[in-house]
Formats: structure tokens, C-alpha cells, sequence
């Protein structure tokens, strides 16, 4: 018998090796940029000679340079910055408190089948209500203020966090479950050292979609009811008529929305270099 | 059996075991009045038709599985449960994915609240002892099927055990690598003189590692069959004896 690695992902990144040290790093460097970000950058171009040449209004889809200037003035004025603070805090505070509550109650829901069993219909239903649509349900119980654009958010967070870890506990393959048994591994060490480490991945497909959630729930609860907050700019400027500032906002929020990904991805990759799920 | 073999430790005693199984309020006889004696250091291969009983009766001896009467007695000391002394290879490997070839091959000892560099150490001689020890840091995924079997003969073989039950551990390998597998195993029981039960669908497997065959019958309550192969070892598979013992095996089974 052959000792050969079969995996060929593994072969690949050996191979993209040579390619650097083969050819010029910087060309490579620009190739990989205009592969990866050539068709964005295009759409930016295009968009900014449109703007500037009339053949799109540039009330509606101002020149890209004015937007960039009213970003600038946004954030050394320190006005964007504060929407930002404020936008971070809501979102951020909810999203760690639906984290902080979603996985230990799923990691223990979902080892108890009769609390599972019992539970998991509510939850569906919870899950499949929009939380957008008891956001004045929300308003009328605990007001307009703070605590219902809070709890909207952590409402919709929470459950595809707690779905997903309970959903992760429970396809735990129970092959190697009764492996560890075998060797005599209790209970809680079956816990920390298979169920555990099993139920990461899934955790994470949780946790990337209740961050988009998140987002998402953090502009709609703004627009409706706030003074502060990017989500509340957006509406805001629309309102003023400043149209650059509001294509801020929204490209603002673009940016938060990739970087709470790319956090979450960069944290993935090192719990679970063991995998091979990409992004 | 080769007489160097024997030895006082890993004896196996099964008593009027039997054990049966509620499928849909209808009750299952699966295993009927069996006695069984395994000497220390004996191989036994168990075959038998599909739903037999084999992985049940091994997983009796494992403790993975209550009998319902009778029972199981190691060195002449009744057992309960699972127990040290015995280790499970399963048909499928199953490693931790999440741990490499190192920390999957020591993870038994470790959940035995052994220290994990203690553990490491008997890990690195039983990984060297099934020829992977250049992949101590490989992941299961980047493993071959027979090398993933390795790991976890090596991870059964690290916690010492007197006595390894194998249930179709090379059941799942190509026809080349099974060939392999084999003499290794040979050359792993002799080395560690362990005693092995052997659950096998394949006969020549059967005659090529134990020294006894156990046939379970299709009838339950019946005696089941205890066949002797007394050849030396190393074993050749085109030797007369060994084809005849092979030809005596099927007719067991009807076929000829
Ligand atoms: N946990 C179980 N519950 C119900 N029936 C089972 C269970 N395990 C095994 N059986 C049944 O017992 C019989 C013997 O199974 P098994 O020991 O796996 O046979 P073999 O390994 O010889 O093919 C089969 O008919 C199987 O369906
Ligand atoms: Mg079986």
C-alpha cells in the first residue's frame, strides 16, 4: 500500500507557491486584484463617469467623489461617527446577548430530546414569524424608544443562533459518540471532546446568518424610529434632500455588513482549521 | 491453537447469553443460550449469515449492550459495562475530524484521565507500530480508507487492552489494502499478544488470522459450530490445508 495524502486541496496551495516565486509577485499581485475586485471597480468607474457625464441624474446617483466628500465631513465632523457608535452598540450589544443566551440553551436543548421535542414547534413558529412584524408589537409593550429596537433585534438574532446549535448537537454523529463511550468516556467528557467540537461548524452557519440578520433588523428598526444611527442617516438625508451623505450611509452600512462577516469567517477558520467549508 | 499464544490474561467466558431486541412491539431472538470460551491470546473470527448476530454478540463482549440473561465473565470476574481491559474497532474508523492522527490515536487514553503527554507518547509508538508515523500531524480527511483504519487500530491498540474486539474492521477496504491489513494484523496480535474476536463476512479472512472460527447458526438455539484451524502461521493462502479448510467453511454455508 501507497502512503498518499488523497486530499487534493491540500496540494493546491503548494502549487500556488511555485506560481509566486515563478513569476514577478507584483504582476501576480495585480492579476489576483483585477480577477477578484476588476468587475467591482468597473461598476464604481462606470457609475462615477455616468454621474458626471449626465447620462445618469446625479440628484438621484450623485458623482462618486461628491459621496466620498460627504463621508469625509461626515466622519471628521464626528456627526457619522456617532451613528456609527450608536449603530455598533444596538447591534453589537444583541447580537452578544443573543450568543450569550442562543448557544449554551441550544448546546443544552439540544441534548435533552423531550426538551427538544417540546420546544421545537414554538420555535418554528417563532423562527418563521417575521420579527419585523412584531416590531409594533414590540413598540406598544415596551415603547419607541431603546428597548424595543433592541429587543427586535435580539428577537431575530436568537433564533437562527439557537436553531442552528440545537440543529448542530443533534447531528452529532452518534458513531463517534459511542466511540468515545467506548473507551469509557463519561458524560461531560463525551460532551467537551465530541458533541462540542462537532457542533462548531453548524454554530457558525448561526451565527453568520443572525449577524446579516442583525444588520438588517438594526436599519429597519432606525428607519422607523430614531434619531441617531447609520440606518436613521440614511432616511434622514434622504429627507434633507442630501443625497451624497445618504449614499454614505448606505455604503457605510455595505461595509459594516462584510466586516462583521470577514470577522466571523477569520474566527471560524481558526476553530476549525479541521474542515474544509470555505467562507 | 499455537500453544505460544496462551496466555493467562484477556480470557473470555460467555454463559447461556442470550439477548433479543423489541423492533415494533415484535421481540427479536437474537442471540439464545450461547456459551463461548476465549482463551488469553486466542483469535476467534465470528462468521455468520447476515443478522446472525455477529456485531451484536460483539458489542455483548464490548458491554456497548446489555444481554438480557446470562452473561460475560473476563479472567473468570463477571463484567458489567464497558471495561479497560476491552477496546471496539469498529467497520468504519471513526476518527474525530477535529483531531489529528496524534490526537485521535491518544484521545482513548485521554478520556481515561490519563495526561495528555503521557498519552502522546503511547500514541507515537502504537502510530510507528501500524506504519503512519510520518502522519502524525496529518488531518482523517487527507487519510487514505486503510490508513483511517490504522488510526484506529492504533487508537484500540494505545489504551493496552487484553482483549480487542473487532467488528468487520476491513469490511469497508479495497481488495489490496484488505490483503495488507491482514498481515498486519497477524503481526499486531503476535507482537501484542492480545486476545481478538474478529467479526468477518469474508472466510478467508477468517482462516488467514484466528485460530478458531465460531459459525454462528441461523437457527437460534442451536449449536453453534467451533472449527479449529490448527496451520501454522505464517498462514499461506494456496497452501491444500488452508483451501481445504476454506472449502469446509463454505460448505457450512451451502456453497461450494
Ligand atoms: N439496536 C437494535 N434494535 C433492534 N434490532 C436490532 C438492533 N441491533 C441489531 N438488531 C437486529 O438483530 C439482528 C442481528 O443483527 P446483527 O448482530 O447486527 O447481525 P450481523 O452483524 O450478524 O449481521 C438483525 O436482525 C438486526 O436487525
Ligand atoms: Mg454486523
Amino acid at each position: 500500500m501507497t502512503y498518499q495524502l488523497t486530499d487534493t486541496a491540500e496540494q493546491a496551495p503548494s502549487k500556488r507557491i511555485a506560481g509566486i516565486v515563478n513569476t514577478p509577485r507584483l504582476r501576480l499581485f495585480l492579476g489576483n486584484a483585477v480577477a477578484d475586485y476588476g468587475l467591482l471597480f468597473a461598476f464604481f468607474a462606470g457609475w462615477q463617469v455616468a454621474s458626471s457625464a449626465g447620462w445618469l441624474n446625479p440628484a438621484v446617483f450623485p458623482p462618486l467623489d461628491h459621496v466620498a466628500a460627504a463621508l469625509w465631513t461626515g466622519i471628521v465632523s464626528g456627526a457619522l461617527l456617532d451613528d456609527i457608535a450608536v449603530s455598533l452598540q444596538r447591534a453589537g450589544i444583541t447580537f452578544l446577548a443573543a450568543v450569550g443566551l442562543g448557544i449554551p440553551l441550544g448546546l443544552f436543548m439540544g441534548q435533552i430530546r423531550a426538551v427538544e421535542r417540546a420546544l421545537d414547534p414554538i420555535l418554528q413558529l417563532f423562527r418563521q414569524t417575521s420579527a419585523l412584524a412584531l416590531y409594533p408589537v414590540f413598540i406598544l409593550l415596551l415603547g419607541l424608544g431603546e428597548a424595543s429596537k433592541v429587543f427586535v433585534i435580539f428577537w431575530a438574532t436568537l433564533f437562527p443562533i439557537l436553531l442552528a446549535t440545537i440543529g448542530g448537537v443533534k447531528e452529532v454523529d452518534a458513531k463517534l459518540v459511542e466511540m468515545a463511550r467506548s473507551f469509557g468516556a463519561s458524560r461531560t467528557t463525551i460532551f467537551r471532546r465530541v458533541i462540542l467540537p462537532a457542533s462548531v461548524p453548524p454554530i457558525f452557519v448561526g451565527l453568520r446568518l443572525s449577524a446579516t440578520t442583525a444588520l438588517l433588523l438594526l436599519i429597519a428598526a432606525e428607519m422607523i424610529g430614531a434619531n441617531k444611527g447609520v440606518g436613521f442617516q440614511v432616511m434622514n438625508a434622504q429627507y434633507n434632500f442630501q443625497i451624497p451623505l445618504m449614499f454614505a450611509a448606505i455604503f457605510l452600512l455595505a461595509f459594516l455588513g462584510l466586516a462583521a462577516n470577514r470577522v466571523l469567517v477569520l474566527l471560524q477558520r481558526r476553530l476549525c482549521r479541521w474542515s474544509l467549508t470555505e467562507h | 491453537m499455537s500453544v505460544a499464544q496462551v496466555s493467562a490474561k484477556g480470557e473470555v467466558t460467555v454463559r447461556d447469553l442470550s439477548k433479543s431486541f423489541t423492533l415494533d412491539g415484535e421481540t427479536l431472538t437474537v442471540l439464545k443460550n450461547l456459551d463461548l470460551d476465549i482463551a488469553g491470546g486466542e483469535s476467534l473470527a465470528i462468521v455468520g449469515a447476515s443478522g446472525s448476530g455477529k456485531t451484536t454478540l460483539l458489542r455483548v463482549l464490548a458491554g456497548l449492550e446489555e444481554p438480557d440473561s446470562g452473561g460475560v465473565l473476563i479472567d473468570g470476574a463477571p463484567v458489567h459495562g464497558l471495561g479497560k481491559e476491552r477496546a471496539v474497532i469498529f467497520q468504519e474508523p471513526r476518527l474525530l475530524p477535529w483531531l489529528t492522527v496524534l490526537g485521535n490515536v491518544s484521545f482513548g487514553l485521554e478520556v481515561q484521565g490519563i495526561s495528555r503527554s503521557e498519552a502522546e507518547d503511547k500514541a507515537r509508538h502504537y502510530i510507528r507500530l501500524v506504519g503512519l508515523g510520518e502522519f502524525e500531524t496529518a488531518w482523517p480527511r487527507q487519510l487514505s480508507g486503510g490508513m483511517a483504519q490504522r488510526v484506529g487500530i492504533a487508537r484500540a491498540l494505545t489504551v493496552q487492552p487484553e482483549i480487542l474486539l473487532l467488528d468487520e474492521p476491513l469490511g469497508a477496504l479495497d481488495a489490496m489494502t484488505k490483503l495488507t491489513m491482514q498481515e498486519e494484523l497477524t503481526r499486531i496480535w503476535t507482537e501484542e499478544k492480545v486476545t481478538m474476536a474478529l467479526v468477518t463476512h469474508d472466510l478467508e479472512e477468517a482462516i488467514f488470522l484466528a485460530d478458531r472460527v465460531l459459525i454462528l447458526p441461523r437457527e437460534k438455539g442451536a449449536h453453534p459450530r467451533l472449527i479449529d484451524i490448527d496451520l501454522p502461521r505464517p498462514r499461506d493462502r494456496s497452501e491444500t490445508r488452508f483451501v481445504r479448510f476454506r472449502q469446509q467453511l463454505m460448505a457450512e454455508f451451502g456453497l461450494h
